[in-house]
C-alpha cells in the first residue's frame, strides 16, 4: 500500500488525527522554545553540519581511529556488512554467554536489522526496555516515531493494553498509575538480564569511547547490571574529538523534546572489571547512500526527530503509513536508497514545504533530496499510467504557445459547461472535498489584448 | 528598466483578475512593465512531480520569454522559486543565468527593488496572512518559525502600511496549507486536511479574508471554504494592495 493510501485510512478518524497533530505540535513548540534560549542556535546547526560533512568526507580514517582507540581500551569490536551480519555477530555473543534473557535499550539501527524477531527465532528473550518502545513492543507492532515510538497511542489505549499483558487495575489511563506499573515490570527484567543491548549516539573516534542518550536511564540500568554488553552503532555515528560531543548534545535534546539535554547521556569507554563490552559496528547500505552525491548528507541525522514534529503531513498520517523503519521527512529520504520500490511513494509525501529542513540541527536539506528522489523514481519505478500521461502531455502543452491557449481554452470551457457529475466524479480527487475555482468569461491572454493594444 | 511580467498559467485562465491586479499595481508604481504574449508556464507541476525532463522545453520557452528584460515579476512566490531552484536543468547560458537571477516574486520586488512598502491601499478588514511555504523558505519573504532569526516579512510589511486594514496573529503562522501541486491530488485526504486545519486557525483568529502572494495555496483553501461554505473570503494580496475605498 502507498503512503497515500495508508494515510486515507488513518485520516478516517478525524478525532484522533487532531489529536496525533497535536501532540506532536506540542514537542516542536518545545523545542522552538529551548532553540530561542540558546544565543547562536544557528552558528550551532552550522558548525554540527560542518562536523558531519568533515565526518563523512573522512569515514574511514575516523572508523578505524575508533576502533584502534575501543580496542585499547578493552572493548572487543565487530563489523558487520549488514543485518543479517550484525544480527549474527550478537546471537553469537549472547550464545557464547549460555545467556537466556537480554534486556535493550531504544536502537533504531536493532530494529532496522529487525534484531528482535531474529532473537526470539533463537529462543532469546528480548525486552525493550524504553517505555515507548516497551509498549509497541507488547501491542506486537513498529515504533510510529524515532523518539516517541508509542505517540500514536493515546493513554487510554495505553491502559488496555497493559491490563492485557500486564494484569495491571483499569486507571481510565492514568499515566502515573501506568508508568509505575511498568516500572516494577521491567525492573524485574533488569535484573533477571543476561546481556543488555543499547544503541550509540555519539562514537568518538579520539578516545574509542561511546555516548548513549536517554530519558529513562534503561540503557545504563541495563548495562550496569548484565556482565555482557553489546552497543550496536551505524558507521556514521563517529564523532572525531570529543570537544565536538557539546555541539551535538546541546541540538539533540532541544531538537527531540525541547529539552536542554536528555536526562542521561551516559558514557562508556571501557568494560567494567570482570565485564565484557562489545560494539558492533554496521554499514547495512550506509556506504551505498554515502556514495550518492545527491543524498550523503542524510548521513547527517543524529535521530531526534523534529523533521518529523514539525511535518505537517506526518503529523496528519501517522508514523506507519511510512512503512519504514524511519519515518517522515529523513527517513522518505533514506528508505527510497535501501529499497526504491518498497517506498517509491515516500519522497511524494511531502508538499516541499521545507520545514523539515529548517528545523534540522545538522541542516539536511531534506526537502531538496525529496525532490531530487521524484526524479530517479519516475524513471526507475513503473508509475501510474494515468499520472505519466497526463503528466506528458502537459510536457508538450506547456512548450508550445498554440497548444497551450487551446489547452487552457477547452478546460475553461469544461469548467464552466461540463456537467457536475463529470467533472465532480471519483476520477477528479481534487473534486471530492473541494469546490473548483469558479470559471469567468475572459482570460488575461484575451484582456489584455483588449485593453493594452500597444505594448508588446 | 523594463520589467517582464510574468502571470502563471492557471492565474493566467482561472484567476485573470490577480494578474490584472498585479498589472496595474505595477503601473501605479511607475515600472515600465511588458507582458510577453508567448508565455505558458514555468514547469512546476511537471518538476515537482518527478518530471522534470519533461518539462525542459516550457523552461526554455520561459527563458525565451523573459531573457531581454532587466526583471522578471510574478505574482506567485512557488513559480518564481522553481525559476530560480531548479531550471538547473537545461544549461547555463547567460540567457538562463540572466532570467534566474532577475527573477521576483510581487511583493519581493515592491519591498527590495523598487524600495517602497506604503502603496497608498486601502482596505478596511481583518486579514490572515498565508505565508506559502515556496515563498517563505524557499524565497526568504520573511523569517521562518523553525529558524532563530530576527523576524522579518516581506509580505506584513506591505500589508502593514495598508489603511483600515487589521492583520490578524495566527496560531501557527507558517504552516503548509497542504495544497502542494499534484501532492493535492495524490494526496488528497492529508491534502484536505491540512486545508481544513488552516482555515480553522483563521477562522479562529476572527479573520475575514485569507490573503497571500501564491494563488495555488489559496485556490486550494477557496475550494475548502466554498464546499463548507466558512464565512471566509480569499484574495491574492496584489488586490488587496490595488485597492482603495
Amino acid at each position: 500500500m502507498s503512503h497515500s493510501e495508508k494515510a486515507a485510512i488513518f485520516n478516517k478518524n478525524e478525532a484522533k488525527v487532531n489529536w496525533h497533530d497535536k501532540a506532536l505540535w506540542y514537542v516542536r513548540e518545545k523545542r522552538d522554545n529551548a532553540a530561542h534560549g540558546v544565543k547562536g542556535w544557528e552558528y550551532l546547526r552550522d558548525t554540527a553540519s560542518k562536523i558531519k560533512g568533515n565526518v563523512l568526507s573522512n569515514l574511514d580514517n575516523y572508523l578505524i581511529e575508533f576502533e584502534a582507540n575501543a580496542l585499547k581500551n578493552g572493548i572487543k569490536v565487530h563489523w558487520a556488512s549488514d543485518a543479517k551480519e550484525h544480527n549474527s555477530i550478537v546471537y553469537k555473543i549472547v550464545k557464547e554467554h549460555n545467556a537466556k534473557k537480554v534486556v535493550k535499550s531504544k536502537s533504531m539501527l536493532t530494529e532496522e536489522c529487525h534484531l528482535n524477531p531474529y532473537l526470539e527465532s533463537k529462543n532469546i528473550e528480548v525486552v525493550d526496555t524504553d517505555l515507548g518502545e516497551y509498549i509497541v513492543q507488547i501491542a506486537k507492532e513498529t515504533p510510529s516515531h524515532i523518539v516517541l515510538p508509542a505517540i500514536h497511542k493515546t493513554k487510554e489505549e495505553v491502559d488496555e493494553l497493559f491490563q492485557e499483558h500486564l494484569g495491571t487495575k483499569p486507571s481510565n489511563g492514568n499515566p502515573e498509575y501506568l508508568t509505575n506499573e511498568a516500572r516494577k515490570h521491567l525492573r524485574n527484567k533488569f535484573l533477571q538480564a543476561d546481556v543488555a543491548i543499547t544503541g550509540v549516539n555519539f562514537a568518538i573516534a579520539e578516545t574509542g569511547g561511546f555516548v548513549v542518550c536517554t530519558n529513562e536511564g534503561n540503557a545504563d540500568m541495563g548495562a550496569h547490571l548484565v556482565p555482557v554488553h553489546i552497543a550496536c552503532m551505524g558507521i556514521e555515528k563517529i564523532i572525531p574529538k570529543e570537544e565536538h560531543l557539546g555541539v551535538f548534545l546541546r541540538l539533540l535534546a532541544r531538537s527531540a523534546t525541547g529539552q536542554p539535554i536528555t536526562t542521561y547521556s551516559s558514557h562508556f569507554n571501557k568494560p567494567a572489571e570482570g565485564k565484557e563490552l562489545h560494539i558492533v559496528i554496521v554499514d547495512n547500505g550506509r556506504t551505498e547512500q554515502l556514495s550518492r552525491e545527491d543524498f550523503r548528507s542524510s548521513l547527517h541525522c543524529i535521530r531526534c526527530g523534529a523533521c518529523m514534529n514539525t511535518c505537517p503531513i506526518y503529523r496528519r498520517s501517522g508514523g506507519h503509513s511510512y512503512d519504514a523503519t524511519i519515518p517522515g521527512p529523513i527517513g522518505s529520504i533514506l528508505s527510497p536508497g535501501k529499497d526504491l520500490t518498497k517506498h517509491s511513494s515516500l519522497p511524494f509525501a511531502s508538499t516541499l514545504c521545507g520545514s523539515c529542513s529548517n528545523v534540522c540541527p545538522v541542516k539536511i536539506n531534506i526537502h531538496e533530496q525529496l525532490y531530487k528522489w521524484r526524479q530517479i523514481i519516475v524513471k526507475e519505478e513503473p508509475q501510474p499510467f494515468v499520472k505519466k500521461s497526463i503528466l506528458k502531455i502537459a510536457g508538450k502543452v506547456l512548450e508550445n504557445r498554440t497548444l497551450y491557449n487551446f489547452a487552457g481554452k477547452s478546460a475553461r470551457f469544461m469548467l464552466k459547461y461540463a456537467p457536475k457529475f463529470m467533472i465532480y466524479s471519483k476520477l477528479n480527487a481534487w473534486g471530492n472535498a473541494r469546490d473548483l475555482p469558479e470559471v469567468k468569461n475572459t482570460n488575461f491572454d484575451d484582456w489584455y489584448k483588449a485593453k493594452r493594444k500597444n505594448k508588446k | 528598466m523594463r520589467v517582464g511580467l510574468f502571470i502563471p498559467c492557471y492565474i493566467n485562465q482561472l484567476y485573470p483578475e490577480v494578474a490584472i491586479a498585479t498589472l496595474e499595481l505595477l503601473e501605479k508604481l511607475k515600472v515600465d512593465v511588458y507582458y510577453p504574449s508567448t508565455q505558458t508556464c514555468c514547469g512546476q507541476p511537471l518538476g515537482n512531480s518527478g518530471y522534470e525532463e519533461d518539462s525542459k522545453g516550457a523552461c526554455q520557452l520561459f527563458v525565451e520569454n523573459f531573457k531581454e528584460y532587466d526583471c522578471i515579476v510574478g505574482p506567485s512566490g512557488s513559480c518564481i522559486y522553481h525559476v530560480k531552484k531548479h531550471f538547473d536543468i537545461l544549461e547555463q547560458t547567460p540567457d538562463v543565468v540572466k532570467v534566474r537571477n532577475n527573477a521576483y516574486e510581487l511583493c519581493e520586488f515592491i519591498v527590495k527593488v523598487l524600495g517602497k512598502t506604503d502603496l497608498g491601499a486601502s482596505f478596511p478588514h481583518k486579514v490572515g496572512l498565508h505565508k506559502s511555504c515556496h515563498g517563505l523558505r524557499g524565497l526568504h519573504l520573511g523569517s521562518c518559525s523553525e529558524r532563530m532569526d530576527p523576524h522579518f516579512s516581506t509580505e506584513e510589511d506591505l500589508l502593514n502600511n495598508v489603511k483600515g486594514l487589521e492583520l490578524m496573529k495566527l496560531n501557527r503562522e507558517d504552516e503548509c496549507c497542504g495544497f502542494g501541486g499534484t501532492f493535492s491530488v495524490f494526496e488528497e485526504a492529508i491534502s484536505v486536511k491540512m486545508g481544513k486545519d488552516k482555515i480553522q486557525d483563521h477562522l479562529n483568529s476572527g479573520v475575514e479574508v485569507i490573503t497571500g502572494a501564491d494563488h495555488s495555496c489559496l485556490m486550494h483553501l477557496e475550494g475548502l471554504i466554498n464546499r463548507d461554505n466558512k464565512p471566509l473570503k480569499v484574495m491574492h494580496i496584489a488586490e488587496i494592495l490595488n485597492s482603495t475605498i
